[in-house]
């Protein structure tokens, strides 16, 4: 895999390198007092360049092509997971997967958006973008859930739903508008998570639940800042400023009272260490799902209607 | 019938204004007849050459659909309150104060009840003049409101649309009016309560992927676009030309997503039909 450095990581690449090289001369050279003086120095930087990052760095840490996916995240925090495929219609949609699994003692449908690492992934996966039939999969085995009594889990990755011409033609917008239904009022827990990229309704598709976690670099809006920028100020160029406007991190939309919970990410990102990113996950999911799974069927449709019925902001 | 006394000014964005004294004049949009605004609005806005449905806000809807005087409205002081105090070329706080200014409306919907044939409807009706009908907080919170009215009154719920989407200009907010509406209309159809949706030109985006496409009846005008991605965009992504009639009305029909396309001066008496024949 290519290792994608971005802009603002360039000084943390170039001080790890410089160490990697004095390291190599320690055996010869006594230069460990040096070494260990330019490691210090290394983490002061690496926590102050990511302690500050701007809302447009998220955004491209969120799409780093090392980070770690819903399978991913479905293999290294589940076991006995059986994919299921299909959405009875039409045919399978490779840009959303989902099946059943455990989650620690918990028994589980995990659902997510599923982006390739290459090129050749990329274009199986459509590029995490779904058409209707992956809202309508997504849809179906929810509602097995539902009929097995089993929580629903949701991990949200994707550049937006697909606009494509065979898209539109199968209905694309009654696809996640049924879902926003149905899965407002089903009779299991949902835990939703963004674990990379929120665009808009192609995420919100599979979105709606009792718990919304956000891990910490990622990203969850009405639109990508690209195309805020090219609509709003009609040229590709304001992306950063278009991010800043929109209000996208998870720090943002906590303050906005629209997720619940941030889950921290391993210093730098989560593609630094997928061990440590998919536990924290897994430990916050198990502490939430402990607390949902208390609460009656009514009641949780009842609040589902309350929690989505605070959103927004006006005067009167 | 009500519109026949009408003679509010109709500033429909896709008319032309010619400058001819009074500004008494339109042209079609579609085949460029200039029609006299009487005649227009009693031919309900519709060009009487080549039926073209001129572009129309809440008002004009309002007096289409509903019986004569019955309309009430609901929840007219709510206004948006630019909570992340946007700015892109323009302040979001500009843009809504000079859409007030041109439209005379708070936001980009109309909320009320009144009478279909003296059949009571929580009703709702989008106004496209209004930063493109797009549904930030305003929107949603009234469409949900609508939709609760009707949920408490156990009446038939009636929701015009006409919208660009969801409003860029409060973000992750507008986002979630999608779920506010659509968690509103799950309850509404458990408790078997009848919902119309008509779409008109245009309905994309956001509303298209709520509530505009969750009706028990979707019935649209004739050749209204209607879609998710916008046509440019989907152009872009292909890199071809898109079919003749995409994304229109007879397309949606074709392809199973609406239930029937209405003509203008037949709608009202199709919904009271419909809402008969569900008794
Ligand atoms: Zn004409």
């Amino acid at each position: 895999m290519a290792r994608t450095i971005l802009d603002f990581e360039k000084p943390i690449k170039e001080l790890e390198k410089k160490i990697e090289e004095m390291r190599k001369l320690e055996d010869d050279l006594d230069i460990k007092k040096e070494i260990q003086q330019l490691e210090e120095k290394m983490n002061e930087l690496k926590k102050s360049v990511y302690s500050n990052l701007t809302r447009w760095q998220r955004v491209q840490l969120a799409r780093h092509p090392a980070r770690p996916y819903t399978l991913d995240y479905i293999y290294l925090m589940t076991t006995d997971f059986i994919e299921l495929h299909g959405d009875r219609n039409y045919r399978d949609d490779k840009a959303i997967v989902g099946g059943f699994a455990k989650l620690g003692d918990f028994k589980v449908m995990i659902i997510g958006h599923q982006k390739g690492r290459d090129t050749k992934s990329n274009i199986y996966r459509n590029f995490g973008m779904p058409n209707p039939e992956g809202y309508r999969k997504a849809r179906r085995l929810m509602k097995l859930a539902e009929k097995f009594g089993k929580p629903v889990i949701t991990l949200l990755d994707t550049p937006g739903a697909y606009p494509g011409l065979e898209a539109e033609q199968n209905g694309q917008a009654e696809a996640i508008a049924r879902n926003l239904l149905t899965m407002s009022r089903l009779r299991v827990p949902i835990i939703v998570v963004i674990i990379g990229e929120g665009a808009s309704g192609g995420a919100l598709g599979i979105g709606i639940g009792d718990r919304i976690l956000m891990l910490e670099n990622t990203w969850y809006s009405v639109i990508s800042p690209e195309s805020c920028s090219s609509i709003l100020w009609r040229s590709w160029d304001y992306k950063e400023q278009a991010a800043e406007a929109l209000k996208l991190t998870a720090e943002d939309l906590k303050e906005q009272g629209i997720i619940d919970r941030i889950i921290p990410e391993p210093l730098g990102g989560a593609h630094k260490d997928y061990e440590q990113a998919s536990s924290s996950l897994k430990q916050a999911l198990i502490e939430e799902l402990t607390e949902l799974v208390k609460i009656k069927p009514e009641k949780l449709v009842e609040n589902r209607l309350q929690k989505f019925g605070t959103m927004g902001v006006y005067v009167e | 019938m009500s519109w026949f006394k009408r003679s509010k000014k109709n500033i429909s964005p896709d008319s032309v204004k010619l400058d001819i004294p009074g500004g008494q004049w339109e042209k079609c949009k579609n085949c460029g007849e200039i029609i006299h605004k009487k005649q227009l609005t009693q031919n309900l806005w519709i060009c009487p050459k080549c039926d073209y449905h001129f572009r129309i806000g809440s008002d004009e809807y309002i007096s289409i659909l509903l019986d004569s005087g019955s309309f009430k409205e609901t929840n007219k002081k709510i206004e948006s309150a630019d909570p992340l105090e946007f700015v892109d070329s323009k302040k979001y706080s500009d843009r809504l104060r000079s859409a007030k200014e041109k439209t005379g409306l708070k936001d980009a919907v109309k909320t009320g009840t009144g009478k279909i044939d003296g059949r009571k409807v929580s009703f709702a009706c989008m106004d496209f003049r209004f930063i493109g009908g797009s549904m930030g907080s305003v929107v949603g919170e009234k469409i949900a409101r609508a939709i609760a009215l009707a949920y408490n009154q156990k009446i038939p719920l009636l929701i015009v649309s006409q919208s660009g989407g969801a409003r860029m200009m409060e973000a992750a907010y507008s986002l979630m009016q999608m779920a506010k509406t659509s968690a509103q209309l799950g309850r509404l159809a458990e408790a078997k309560i009848p919902y119309i949706s008509i779409l008109t030109d245009p309905t994309t985006g956001g509303v298209t992927a709520s509530y505009a496409m969750l009706g028990d009846f979707n019935i649209a005008e004739p050749n209204a676009l209607i879609g998710f991605a916008g046509p440019r965009v989907i152009r872009e992504t292909i890199g071809k030309d898109l079919p003749k009639g995409f994304q229109r009305s007879e397309f949606l029909l074709e392809h199973g997503f609406i239930d029937f396309i209405a003509h203008r001066k037949e709608l009202k008496s199709k919904v009271s039909q419909l809402l008969g024949l569900i008794d």
